[in-house]
C-alpha cells in the first residue's frame, strides 16, 4: 500500500492502494470518476484515454506509483459545462452510438488539437487509429473533429 | 418523407467538396440549442400525472414516455419515444424517456411473445402496433376530458402538439392543464389501427431528430453497467473454465494468498469467483489463481479439423438434411439442366467485441430469496428470469436496474453472467460488482456458429436459373441459448438459419440443414444467421452471373422482376457507385444484396489489394435501404454507417479459433476489429416507403462481406469463398491461382 499525491481534474487528491494500480482504477473506482471506460486493460483500445499533463495517455498503462505530483484530467474535466468545441461537434453531428468508447475518443482527439490545431485528415486518422469504436462511428468522429476545428 | 435521403459522408475523401456535400448540408446536425427541452424535460421530477403505465404528464408541459428497450447505439430509446410521441401529438421538445421498463406483462415485445428483449432489429418492429395504440388511447383519453369540461362532442376536437383545440370556439387546453383535472380510468379509451395517423400527416416520424442519450454519451455521465456504485459494496471477477462446461476440482487458494484484499474464492458450476475489496485486487488474483479442471469432452475439440469435417458433409449428398425451404422440383429442374454451378462456402466462429467487457453488480438479501440487480442488458426478461431460477424464488422478488449497454450485438442477450454475480453476493453477504476482464470477455466467447455451404445452380437451355439448392452445415445458436425453442421450430434453428432464404424467382429450391453437435458457445452475434448465410449465398450468386456471362447485377434484377422494393435498391445502389464505369487503377467493385431483418439492402463495396501482404483495403462503400416508414433517417444513416464498418472487420479481420477446447485468442491485439484506417468513404441513401418500419441495426453488415469476395473475384479472378479473408488465405488464393 501507497499514498500518492496528484492532481486530477484541477483538484488535489490523495490515494492510497497498491503501488502498481492501473491509474484507470484509481480513476474509476477510487475517485468514482467512471466517464473514464475499461475496455481492454492492455492499451489496445483507448477507451480508457486520459490527459496526464497535458498530453494523452492510457491509464490501464499507467500506475498510481507515478503519479506522483502529476495532473490529470479526464473527460469529466475537460470542460465544466461539456461545452468544449469537440463535445459540441460530436453532438452536432450525432457520434456515439452505444457511447462507451467516446470519451476515449474525445479525451485523444483533444489531444490532437491542442498540438495540432489544424490536422489533415490524414494526421486525424493516425493520431485516432489506437482508438477502437466497435459500433463503427468513424466517419463521425472524424466529422466532429473537422467541424471542432472549423467552428473552435 | 417519401424523397430519397442521401448521405454521402464522404469519410476520407480528400476532396473538401465530398464533406461539404455531407449530413450537415442536409439538415443532418444538431446543437446543444435543439437540446435544451431535452434538459428541461429530464431536470422534471416524475411527479405528474400517470396516466396509464406508458406515459406521465407533468404540469409544467413535459412529458415522459415508458422505454422496453435496451439502448446500445442503435437510437431504439428516441425512435420509439418518437413513435409514441407522433400518435399522441406531443410537443417533442417536451417529450423525454422514464428508465429502461422492466415489466414484461405490460412493455414486453409483441415480437417475442411478449418479452423484454432487444434483439434482430426487433424494437421498432414489435413495438410499431402496440406504442402507436397505446399512444392514441392516452390522447383520446385527453380530448374526451377537454371535451367533457367544454361540453362540447368529441368529433369536434382535434389537437397540437400537446395542445387539444375546439376550433369552432376557438378554446385551447394543453395536456398539462388537462391532467391536471381528467379523471384516469382504469381502461384507457379503446381505439383500432384504423383511428391511427396516417403517414401523410407525420410531424416527427421521418425527421431526423437528435438522440437523447448523445449528450450523455460526450461528457462522462451516461451510466454503463459497468459504472454503478452501490454503497459497501466489493468486487468480483471469474476464472472461467477454459474448456466449455468443465468445473473446478481444485482450487489453490494459497496462490492468490500474497495479495492483499482479497475476501473470498467462490467455487461455482463453471468457474471460480474472486471477491476483494478493490477490483486491482481481484484482476490481480485472477491472474496467478491456480485451478485444476475437470476433464470434458469439449478438450478434444478443435475448430479448424472440425470445419473440413463440416465441409465434408456438406458435399456428402447422402445424407439429406432437414429440409428448411422446399418449392417446385429441384432434383427434377437439375436432371433438365443444361448448365450446373457448384460451390463450397466456410465461415469461422466470431467473438463480439464488445467494447465494455461483460459486467453486472448483484445484492442478494439476506434470506436468499432476493436479489438487486445493476447491469446492461439486451433482455431484462432473460435476467429476471435467470435470476429467479436460481435463487429458486418468484420474479417479483427480483429488482433489476437497466444501464445503457457498451455495445451488445447480441453477447448482451445472454444471462450467463447471472449466477456468478449471485454466488458472490451470496457467498460474502454484501453487493458484488462483477467486471469480467477483456481476457475472460474474449475466452469466454459466445460465438457466432462456424458454418460450411455447398451451393448448386442448376441452369437451363435458354440461360434460366431454374434450381438452386443450399446446404448449410453447423451448430444451432438455440440448442445452447434455448434448447425449447430447436424444439419448438422442429430442429431448424431459426437464428442459424436465418436468412438463408433467398429472395430470387427461382421455381425450385433446396434448402436444408445439417445440424453440428460439438458443444461450442453459440449465440446471436450482429446480422444473425444472415452474417454467415448471405455470404455463402450473395458469392456463390456472383459466381452464377459469371459462368452465365452476365453482369452481377442485371443478374440480381432478372431474378427480383416482380419486387419493385427489391429492384429499386438495386438499381439506386448501382447508380449510387457508378456500377459497370471505370474504377481507379488497382481498384474493383463486388456487389451483394439481400432482405435482411425484413428490409430489402443492397451494397457495393470498392476495394484495392496489396499483392505482397495479402490485405485488402476497402475505399469506399455504398449501400441503398427500404426501411419502410424511416422513423428517424439520421439513426439509420448511422446504423448503416457502423454496419459497413463491422461489416468489413468481419470479413477482412475476425476469427476465433478453437484448440483442444479453449478459445485460442485473448485480447483485442490477436482478436483484431476495425480500426480508422480501416475505414472507407460511406454512402448511405435511404429510400422511405409506406409500409411499416424494418430492422435497422443489422441490414447492411451481411452484404459487406460478399461484397468485398465478390470485389476480390472481379480485382484478381480467384474466388474467396472462406470468410474471413485474411491475409495468409488471400497470399495462398492467389498462389493457387498462379496470379501472383
Amino acid at each position: 500500500m501507497t499514498t500518492v499525491d496528484f492532481k486530477i481534474n484541477g483538484k488535489s487528491v490523495s490515494v492510497s492502494a497498491e503501488p502498481d494500480t492501473p491509474l484507470l482504477w484509481v480513476i474509476r473506482e477510487h475517485l468514482k470518476l467512471t466517464g473514464t471506460k475499461y475496455g481492454c486493460g492492455a492499451g489496445m483500445c483507448g477507451a480508457c484515454t486520459v490527459h496526464i499533463d497535458g498530453r494523452s495517455a492510457r491509464s490501464c498503462r499507467a500506475q498510481l506509483q507515478d503519479m506522483a505530483g502529476k495532473s490529470v484530467t479526464t473527460i469529466e474535466g475537460l470542460s465544466a459545462t461539456s461545452d468544449h468545441p469537440l463535445q459540441k461537434a460530436w453532438i452536432a453531428e450525432q457520434t456515439p452510438q452505444c457511447g462507451y468508447c467516446q470519451s476515449g475518443q474525445i479525451m485523444q482527439a483533444a489531444d490532437l488539437l491542442q498540438r495540432n490545431p489544424h490536422p489533415t485528415r490524414d494526421e486525424i486518422v493516425r493520431h485516432m487509429d489506437g482508438n477502437i469504436c466497435r459500433c463503427g462511428t468513424y466517419p463521425r468522429i472524424v466529422r466532429a473533429i473537422e467541424r471542432a476545428v472549423k467552428e473552435g | 418523407m417519401n424523397a430519397p435521403v442521401n448521405s454521402p459522408t464522404s469519410f476520407l475523401a480528400t476532396s473538401r467538396r465530398g464533406f461539404l456535400t455531407g449530413a450537415a448540408s442536409l439538415g443532418f446536425a444538431f446543437t446543444l440549442g435543439d437540446l435544451v427541452g431535452v434538459a428541461q424535460a429530464q431536470a422534471a421530477e416524475t411527479s405528474g400525472t400517470a396516466i396509464g403505465y406508458w406515459v406521465t404528464i407533468n404540469a409544467d408541459g413535459g412529458i415522459q414516455i415508458a422505454m422496453p428497450a435496451a439502448e446500445m447505439g442503435q437510437g431504439s430509446s428516441t425512435a420509439l419515444a418518437m413513435v409514441f410521441a407522433e400518435e399522441l401529438d406531443a410537443d417533442w421538445p417536451k417529450v423525454s424517456t422514464l428508465d429502461i421498463a422492466t415489466r414484461a406483462d405490460i412493455y414486453g415485445n409483441p415480437a417475442f411473445g411478449g418479452a423484454l428483449i432487444t434483439v434482430g432489429s426487433k424494437s421498432i418492429q414489435g413495438y410499431w402496433d402496440k406504442v402507436r395504440l397505446q399512444a392514441a388511447s392516452v390522447r383520446r383519453l385527453l380530448m374526451q376530458a377537454a371535451a367533457a369540461q367544454w361540453s362540447v362532442p368529441l368529433a369536434e376536437l382535434t389537437t397540437e402538439p400537446s395542445v387539444v383545440v375546439h376550433a369552432a370556439s376557438g378554446r385551447r387546453l394543453t395536456y398539462s392543464e388537462i391532467a391536471a383535472f381528467a379523471v384516469v380510468p382504469a381502461e384507457l379509451p379503446a381505439v383500432q389501427k384504423s383511428d391511427l395517423k396516417p403517414m401523410s400527416a407525420y410531424r416527427i416520424i421521418g425527421k431526423p431528430l437528435a438522440r437523447r442519450d448523445i449528450p450523455l454519451k460526450v461528457d462522462g455521465s451516461a451510466q454503463f453497467g459497468m459504472d454503478v456504485q452501490i454503497p459497501g459494496m466489493v468486487y468480483g471477477t471469474i476464472l472461467r473454465s477454459p474448456s466449455e462446461g468443465a468445473s473446478p476440482k481444485k482450487v489453490d487458494e494459497a496462490s492468490v494468498a500474497a495479495i492483499p484484499g482479497i475476501i473470498k474464492i467462490v467455487p461455482m458450476k463453471d468457474a471460480v469467483g474472486i471477491v476483494a475489496e478493490t477490483i486491482e485486487a481481484a484482476f490481480a488474483a485472477r491472474g496467478v489463481l491456480q485451478v485444476e479442471w475437470s476433464a470434458v469432452d469439449f478438450d478434444r475439440y478443435a475448430s479448424e479439423p472440425a470445419l473440413v469435417q463440416f465441409v465434408e458433409r456438406a458435399k456428402n449428398l447422402s445424407e439429406a438434411g432437414l429440409p428448411f425451404v422446399k418449392t417446385g422440383d429441384s432434383d427434377a429442374a437439375f436432371a433438365k439442366a443444361g448448365k450446373t454451378v457448384t460451390a463450397e462456402y466456410t465461415t469461422d466462429y466470431l467473438y463480439h467485441a464488445q467494447m465494455e467487457p461483460i459486467n453486472i453488480t448483484a445484492s442478494v438479501n439476506a434470506q436468499g430469496d432476493g436479489a438487486e440487480i445493476w447491469m446492461g442488458t439486451q433482455s431484462q426478461s432473460a435476467i429476471i428470469g435467470a435470476a429467479a431460477a436460481i435463487l429458486k424464488t418468484k420474479p417479483e422478488k427480483i429488482t433489476l436496474h437497466p444501464h445503457f449497454l457498451g455495445g451488445g450485438f447480441g453477447r448482451r442477450s445472454s444471462p450467463d453472467m447471472v449466477p456468478y454475480a449471485l454466488g458472490m453476493s451470496k457467498a460474502v453477504q454484501r453487493p458484488v460488482k462483477v467486471i469480467w476482464t477483456r481476457e475472460q470477455d474474449v475466452k469466454a466467447a459466445k460465438m457466432r456458429p462456424m458454418t460450411a455451404h455447398r451451393l448448386e445452380a442448376a441452369v437451363d437451355e435458354q440461360g434460366n436459373v431454374t434450381g438452386w439448392r443450399h446446404r448449410i452445415v453447423a451448430e444451432s445458436v438455440v440448442a445452447y441459448s434455448a434448447p425449447a425453442r430447436l424444439e419448438q421450430a422442429k430442429g431448424l434453428d431459426p437464428l442459424t438459419l436465418e436468412g438463408a432464404k433467398i429472395n430470387y424467382e427461382i421455381p425450385n429450391q433446396a434448402i436444408s440443414y445439417l445440424r453440428e453437435i460439438r458443444g461450442a458457445p453459440l449465440s446471436a452475434w450482429r446480422g444473425i444467421g444472415a452474417g454467415h448465410n448471405k455470404f455463402a449465398i450473395e458469392g456463390f450468386a456472383d459466381e452464377v452471373a459469371t459462368a452465365l456471362n452476365v453482369d452481377p447485377v442485371a443478374f440480381r434484377l432478372q431474378l427480383c422482376k416482380s419486387n419493385p422494393r427489391a429492384t429499386k435498391v438495386i438499381k439506386t445502389v448501382a447508380d449510387m457507385a457508378g456500377w459497370g464505369s471505370a474504377r481507379p487503377a488497382g481498384r474493383a467493385v463486388g456487389f451483394a444484396f439481400g432482405e435482411i431483418v425484413n428490409t430489402w439492402t443492397a451494397a457495393v463495396v470498392e476495394i484495392s489489394l496489396d499483392r505482397e501482404t495479402g490485405e485488402i483495403r476497402a475505399h469506399r462503400a455504398w449501400v441503398a435501404l427500404d426501411p419502410g416508414i424511416a422513423v428517424n433517417p439520421d439513426s439509420i444513416v448511422a446504423q448503416t454507417e457502423g454496419n459497413v464498418v463491422f461489416g468489413l472487420s468481419q470479413v477482412l479481420k475476425e476469427r476465433v479459433t478453437i484448440s483442444s477446447g479453449n478459445v485460442d485468442q485473448t485480447n483485442l491485439f490477436d482478436y483484431r476489429v476495425a480500426r480508422m484506417s480501416d475505414t472507407p468513404e460511406i454512402h448511405v441513401t435511404i429510400i422511405p416507403t409506406d409500409n411499416p418500419p424494418t430492422g435497422m441495426g443489422e441490414a447492411a453488415l451481411p452484404l459487406i462481406g460478399p461484397a468485398v469476395a465478390n470485389a476480390m473475384h472481379a480485382l484478381t479472378g480467384k474466388r474467396f469463398r472462406d470468410m474471413p479473408l485474411i491475409p495468409q488465405r488471400v497470399k495462398d488464393g492467389l498462389k493457387e491461382n498462379g496470379s501472383v
